[in-house]
């Protein structure tokens, strides 16, 4: 009898057709940890192997982009970034919506890029989307570091740019740009696997995000020009924390903190939607993918 | 008392036949309705037994339907079945790659699943990262992983390459390279699927004596998948013989072994005529082992029973019958040569057997080759070639751990002096 009751008792673990509502597993993830750190450094290194100009194509495209966006909205369309330079100004939108779309796109592939391996081998699957979101970090550290030097260059101009005393914020901001990612990105992933129409949903859906994510015009401006559908942008989490990202480096527009709680209320929220579909997901997902 | 480390209790698992598309998202929502209002999945009372071959009236299949068995501490439990049985569908829940439809697996043991080994590898990266890499996937912490580096390098015989990337490695080393880092992995329970299927014999025989060391000497339970039954033989302690997603047998490994080469070549297999017209004939030939058990798969302890009719529209004499053994390649290995008057002693009947005892041929795949011809004249009546393939298995011989390799087709009878 004894024995019975011991072997009932001591299961180290049991496998069933579903996980509890809601599990985080979060005690696996650390476990796991040198995995997520060996993805990372996996993700970082092989992404320019065999190119020449390797981790320099971090810095060429948002560069190139600033460029042409400087051209087109400021010189051709004439908007207006006020004192600061139009280059600098895209720059710094650029650089973190690149940080938010690296984190979103890479994220919604986390089941069709890894399918292969998901398929042989168990490891929590929540290790890949958290390792892109850091890898991605790394990638947003290096095209920020080269704003900081157009940044002291143009300061060196004497053009008129100064930090706001709230950038000691800047990194709880770039924080919370990640998880918006990951949330929305493990939200989608997990719909890619059964309906591949998010996939393409999110190919052109991100372009058109960024044009009512306050990328390369102020805030203020959209609501002066067209004020019927700003409202767009309004609701959109995106442009709070684009426009704080000026004006936390570039002491321009607004800072609304209305806003900013808004944004982290959706974060939040699309995060824990997002972890809740991804683990009743990543456990069947292989007889749907 | 038993040591119970594993315990599978009513295990199911349901396929959804088909594309996945349009009608996926009716059926989600009429499961989320029923959901909803607290019912059952109404897609699970339906279901066909997987049978891959004949139609079925169903879109949902089970490949896995209500498994029970429990594992030993220390026990190398090896599962045998056809294609499609469920075998792989098994050991993917086992392994948490995917989950059971219904029922549960409890373990008292980390368990690690060396499912078709090197698919954790990045090309670009090269060999000594990929060893680390791997080695986390599979559950081991860097720590881990760096104190064994030295003996995982070495036992993979790839230490020249170590620092080269992978993608410039030829597919045998992948597999040296991704099996030794499993190797030296330390879960309670490992679970291996046909990853021996690659690599030469070499690195086989390696990879097999490794398992045993794991087995014998470390004391960690196995779960081995394979069509191999010889290795199987080897290796294993217990058997479990799946169909069609059932248990079929399970328990002691020469019955379920038996089990399977019975269940294997129920197909037609044997030789009928379709000319009759020729003036003497080959009518039919069929293949039985032992007394009266009809088989393509026999084991070197078997006796072959081959059943001869022949046929005859005109009175000819002086016609010969050969019968030769032929390897898969067609060779002819062994003939011989009788009068149809010598086989059928000139009585009233027309059939005959030929009977042999497999020890004296190597686990391989023959056929046979039948003829009916004149000696003198050379006139051929009837020929067939290749015809009524059957196969010998190793029952666990030291030879076993070349199955599947093609190493002969005879069994020397030798002496080492």
């Amino acid at each position: 009898m004894n024995h019975s009751e011991h072997t009932n008792t001591t299961w180290l673990f049991e496998i069933t057709p579903k996980n509890k509502f809601f599990t985080l597993n979060l005690k696996e993830v650390w476990q796991y940890r040198d995995l997520l750190l060996l993805f990372v450094k996996r993700d970082v290194v092989t992404l320019y192997k065999q190119t020449v100009l390797g981790p320099l194509w971090y810095l060429i495209q948002p560069l190139f982009t600033s460029i042409t966006f400087t051209i087109i909205f400021n010189n051709l369309a004439g908007i207006s970034t006020g004192t600061v330079p139009p280059f600098l100004f895209n720059l710094a939108g650029i650089t973190v919506w690149n940080y938010f779309t690296a984190c979103l796109t890479g994220t919604s592939n986390t089941f069709g890029a890894n399918a292969g391996i998901f398929g042989k081998v168990y490891f929590p699957r929540l290790i890949v989307p958290i390792s892109i979101v850091i890898s991605n970090l790394i990638k947003f550290g290096i095209q920020f570091f080269i704003f900081i030097v157009f940044y002291l260059y143009y300061y060196a101009q004497g053009a008129a740019v100064s930090l706001n005393a709230a950038v000691v914020f800047f990194p709880l901001l770039i924080v919370l740009m990640g998880i918006l990612g990951l949330g929305l990105g493990m939200f989608i992933s997990s719909l890619v696997t059964k309906y591949r129409d998010f996939s393409y949903l999110i190919a052109f859906g991100v372009q058109l995000l960024m044009y009512v994510s306050a990328v390369m015009y102020p805030l203020a401006l959209i609501k002066e020009k067209i004020p019927q559908y700003a409202w767009m942008v309004q609701y959109n989490p995106l442009a709070y924390i684009i426009e704080t990202t000026r004006y936390m480096l570039l002491n321009v527009g607004q800072i609304s903190m209305l806003g900013l709680a808004y944004t982290t209320g959706v974060t939040i929220a699309l995060l824990l939607v997002g972890i809740l579909i991804f683990n009743k997901t990543e456990k069947s997902f292989i007889d749907t993918v | 008392m038993k040591d119970i480390i594993l315990k599978a209790e009513n295990i199911s698992k349901q396929y959804r036949l088909g594309q996945v598309g349009t009608g996926t998202l009716s059926h989600d929502l009429n499961r989320w309705w029923h959901q909803v209002r607290g019912k059952d999945n109404p897609y699970l009372k339906i279901g066909d037994v997987n049978d891959r071959s004949t139609k079925g009236s169903s879109d949902y299949v089970w490949a896995l339907q209500d498994i029970n068995f429990e594992v030993e501490r220390g026990e190398v439990l090896g599962i045998i079945g056809k294609n499609g049985a469920g075998k792989s569908t098994l050991l993917k829940i086992l392994s948490k790659v995917t989950a059971p439809t219904t029922g549960s697996i409890k373990s008292r043991g980390r368990i690690a699943s060396l499912l078709e080994v090197g698919t954790g590898f990045n090309g670009e990266m090269t060999g000594r990262e990929n060893i680390f890499l791997n080695g986390a996937i599979l559950g081991m912490t860097k720590k881990e992983i760096a104190s064994k580096l030295d003996e995982i390098i070495d036992f993979s015989g790839c230490e020249r390459y170590i620092d080269t990337p992978v993608k410039r490695y030829s597919s045998g080393m992948t597999v040296r390279l991704a099996f030794a880092v499993a190797a030296f992995l330390e879960p309670e329970i490992l679970v291996v699927d046909e990853v021996l299927a690659v690599g030469d014999a070499e690195f086989q025989k390696k990879a097999i004596g490794k398992m045993h060391d794991i087995s014998r000497g470390e004391g960690r339970t196995i779960l081995f998948v394979s069509h191999q039954l010889g290795t199987i033989a080897n290796l294993c302690t217990r058997g479990m013989l799946l169909d069609k997603g059932e248990i079929v047998n399970y328990g002691n490994l020469s019955s379920v072994l038996e089990n399977y080469t019975t269940l294997t070549n129920r197909k037609e297999l044997s030789y009928l005529s379709v000319d009759n017209t020729k003036d003497i004939f080959i009518n039919n030939c069929s293949l039985s082992k032992n007394i009266s058990i009809s088989t393509n798969e026999f084991l070197s302890s078997d006796t072959i029973n081959i059943d001869i009719e022949i046929c005859k529209n005109k009175l000819i004499n002086n016609a010969s019958f050969s019968f030769t053994i032929q390897s898969n390649t067609g060779d002819y290995l062994t003939t011989f040569v009788k009068t149809i008057d010598e086989l059928l002693g000139g009585k009233n009947i027309n059939n005959f057997q030929v009977s042999f005892d497999c020890a004296i041929l190597a686990a391989n795949n023959y056929f046979l080759r039948l003829a009916i011809f004149d000696v003198s004249t050379f006139q051929v009546y009837d020929l067939q070639e290749m015809i009524c393939p059957f196969k010998i298995n190793d029952e666990g011989t030291d030879m076993s751990r070349f199955e599947n390799v093609n190493y002969g087709y005879y069994n020397l009878k030798y002496r080492i002096i």
